[in-house]
């Protein structure tokens, strides 16, 4: 599509809340950011400090699944507005990737 | 291509085509490659008929037969089917929704490159050396066990197609998504549209999967791998997995855009609009995810076990009720319509009892006890034309006499495109009806002869007949063409007079920009609103007359790609010959290359002035 250059200028109000807006998702940004640190030092202790195997696997497998979430919600922007199409298309492809994996761990490597 | 383009050298125009972004010219690039593939498939067809219109013939070896037999399969889906759908896409969907072009013009031209050097890899094999001989399907033990180069070139060969498949997939997507005209919302999209989109969903995850199990099967039988081979703790079942993963989705990448294109004939020659729209939307999105959760029907005989079996027996039934709504809103969307039987419509009429054959004969398949019985035999060879000749090739030669105007301005002949109609139909039936028969009585799919007198001698012969009168059909069809061609009589725009849709309304020849100004959508169907209100225009814009963006041509494409066909003779011949790796590196290294300058070299395209769209010349 083509445009004619435009001047689009900002009332006090909306200025206001672009700003508040903006400073509230960085904010979102470095409290993520704290905790997935704080994760992979979860991670790493329970390793260092010799848990059992059948502990530290859940664990870590968990920790990892949050930090998807957060890493695609916050830090790729999918919190926010027009991400619908893109996380339709991301969780359709999970769960097709899901099916076929549980289809091989069963049918193909346990069967 | 402006009404008053000069006329151009040849190799200007060749030049042209090499190095354009535009989708109208890709389409036609598509179409006349798809074509060519599907006559040399259809030649690969009758050389099959032949050697089985009697028993005990010897009119090619056995060995031929098993290469005639594997390069008919793949040619027809990945060579035929595919690509001249995606012209028909790349023609009419950007102009359905309102855009200017793709959303990638220079991926779309990279998209064509790299499946039409796919296509010329496989098929160079039968010179050099014998073509694949493991099947359409090339499971694991045959193909690893057979001699010579002829699965190289399979797996290389559909691994750069493929890419091409992928990219011209994304590109779809990304259009539909982000290109649509102004109040063209999802539930105004012509359904056309909608199929090519769900369509291109499927291609972006049923091709990855198939990606890997070409790549496996290229470091097994040529790198030292061992993924299918069970003597060193591979397992050939994976490549089953994987390859039916890709295979059962790329059924319906196949009957989609059909279903889209047919949905369009019913509307326009019924004159009404489509009947319950919105569930042939939900039907589309139904199939199209349905679809991947059904491959191992494929594989009933494998061993799966009772269980595994009886689930995706199951879900396989599922799929029968999005399609069966699909066959009901067309029957409804012609009751009461004011039917006009062209071409396209005598097509689509003959579409709804053939494909509705194949697909009882899918759920017989899909009850597992009975594909025990079904497996393997001409049943399933009988099905899998029933829907794809009877569903997706019906559907490309009704769009061919639909689409031929918007695409080139001229009609194809209605007496002969009739002739070709009945011809085709008739030898379809002809040929596939009596190998159920076949099927049932024991024949066996993939033998190269059989004994006479087990009752199968006449069915044979039949159906070899009935391949003799398509190939009068086609024969009819391609003449039409070039006198077509040659009569070269300008139509205009709307040449069916009952166009409902956007690519309807737009200047015939047209615009290499297609939309001067982008149109307002107000509706379903808004050519037929904008006719109805009596706007001779056709058309409501969105935006006042301005300069338009326009992408530069592009030759970095064919270079790429050819990169890509270099490196694959490295790949073919690793092991064997000393160049092999040198010549891997040179290839990849024309690869990169481009790819390099593309990324490094700033390409802003051009501006159409608004001046020059207003005068006389159009922009050119």
């Amino acid at each position: 599509m083509s445009h004619d250059a435009q001047v689009y200028v900002k009332s006090d109000a909306e200025f206001n809340y672009i700003k508040q807006k903006r400073r509230q998702d960085m904010r979102n940004q470095i409290t993520t950011f704290a905790i997935m640190i704080f994760f992979t030092l979860i991670a790493f202790t329970t390793v260092a400090a010799g848990f059992s195997k059948y502990l530290i696997a859940p664990v870590i497998l968990l920790l990892a699944a949050v930090q998807v979430a957060l890493q695609l919600f916050y830090f790729m922007h999918m919190s926010e507005k027009n991400h619908n199409v893109p996380m339709y298309f991301l969780f359709v492809g999970a769960f097709f990737g899901f099916i076929f994996i549980l289809t091989f761990l069963t049918i193909i490597w346990w069967g | 291509m402006s009404s008053i383009a000069q006329k151009k050298g040849f190799g200007a125009t060749l030049w042209d085509y090499l190095t354009t972004v535009d989708h109208k010219k890709i389409a036609v690039m598509y179409l006349i490659a798809g074509g060519l593939f599907f006559v040399i498939g259809g030649i690969e067809a009758m050389l099959i008929r032949i050697q089985l219109a009697k028993p005990d013939n010897d009119f090619v070896s056995a060995g031929l037969f098993n290469e005639i037999i594997t390069m008919h399969g793949t040619t027809m889906i990945f060579l035929a089917a595919m690509p001249i759908l995606f012209g028909f896409m790349n023609a009419v969907m950007p102009l359905q929704i309102g855009a200017r072009d793709v959303a990638f013009p220079f991926l779309n031209s990279l998209g064509f490159w790299l499946f039409l050097f796919g296509g010329l890899f496989l098929n160079l094999s039968w010179f050099m050396g014998g073509a694949p001989d493991a099947g359409w399907t090339s499971y694991a033990s045959l193909s690893l066990a057979s001699p010579g180069h002829g699965i190289d070139f399979y797996a290389i060969g559909l691994q750069i197609a493929g890419a091409g498949t992928y990219i011209g997939g994304i590109n779809f997507l990304v259009t539909i998504i982000n290109m649509r005209a102004p109040g063209m919302t999802y539930m105004r999209m012509p359904l056309f549209t909608w199929t090519t989109f769900v369509a291109s969903a499927l291609i972006l995850f049923a091709f990855p999967p198939l990606t890997i199990g070409l790549f496996f099967l290229i470091l097994d039988r040529m790198f030292g791998g061992n993924f299918f081979d069970h003597t060193m703790g591979g397992n050939t079942i994976i490549w089953e997995h994987l390859f039916w993963i890709f295979g059962h989705p790329e059924v319906y990448i196949l009957i989609l855009p059909a279903f889209g294109i047919f949905s369009e004939i019913f509307t326009i020659f019924s004159r009404k609009r489509l009947f319950g729209y919105s569930s042939m939307v939900f039907a589309t999105v139904l199939i199209g995810f349905l679809g991947f959760m059904v491959w191992a029907h494929h594989m009933f005989t494998v061993g799966l076990g009772p269980t595994a079996n009886a689930i995706f027996a199951v879900a396989t039934m599922a799929i029968a009720v999005p399609t069966g709504m699909k066959i009901f809103n067309w029957l409804l969307t012609m009751w009461g319509g004011s039917i006009k039987v062209t071409t396209p419509m005598l097509y689509a009429l003959g579409f709804i009892p053939s494909f509705v054959a194949g697909g009882v004969t899918g759920v017989m398949q899909g009850a597992a006890p009975l594909d025990y019985q079904l497996h393997d035999s001409y049943f399933i060879v009988a099905h899998f034309h029933y829907v794809i000749v009877g569903g997706v090739v019906l559907a490309i030669l009704a769009a061919v006499h639909l689409y031929w105007p918007l695409m080139f301005n001229q009609m194809l002949s209605e007496k002969l495109g009739k002739w070709t109609f009945w011809f085709f139909f008739i030898g379809f039936h002809l040929t596939f009806f009596i190998q159920h028969f076949l099927g049932l009585m024991g024949m066996p799919r993939r033998v190269f002869t059989f004994r006479a007198d087990q009752g199968w001698d006449l069915f044979n012969l039949i159906s070899s007949v009935g391949a003799a009168f398509m190939a009068i059909g086609v024969i009819i069809l391609v003449y039409n063409i070039i006198v077509t061609a040659v009569r070269n009589e300008p139509v205009g725009n709307d040449p069916w007079e009952d166009g409902r849709t956007l690519e309807w309304a737009i200047p015939q020849p047209v615009p290499f920009y297609n939309f001067r100004q982008t149109p307002l959508v107000r509706g379903l169907d808004p050519f037929w609103i904008e006719k109805q209100e009596g706007n001779k225009e056709g058309m409501t814009y969105a935006e006042p007359l301005s300069d338009i963006h326009m992408p530069n041509n592009s030759f970095i494409p064919f270079v790429m790609t050819v990169g890509l066909f270099i490196a694959g003779f490295g790949a073919l011949y690793h092991g064997e010959k000393e160049w092999s790796i040198p010549v891997l590196v040179l290839g990849f290294a024309i690869t990169f290359g481009s790819m390099a300058v593309r990324s490094l070299k700033d390409d802003h395209g051009f501006h159409i002035h608004k001046e020059d769209l207003m005068n006389e010349k159009g922009g050119k």
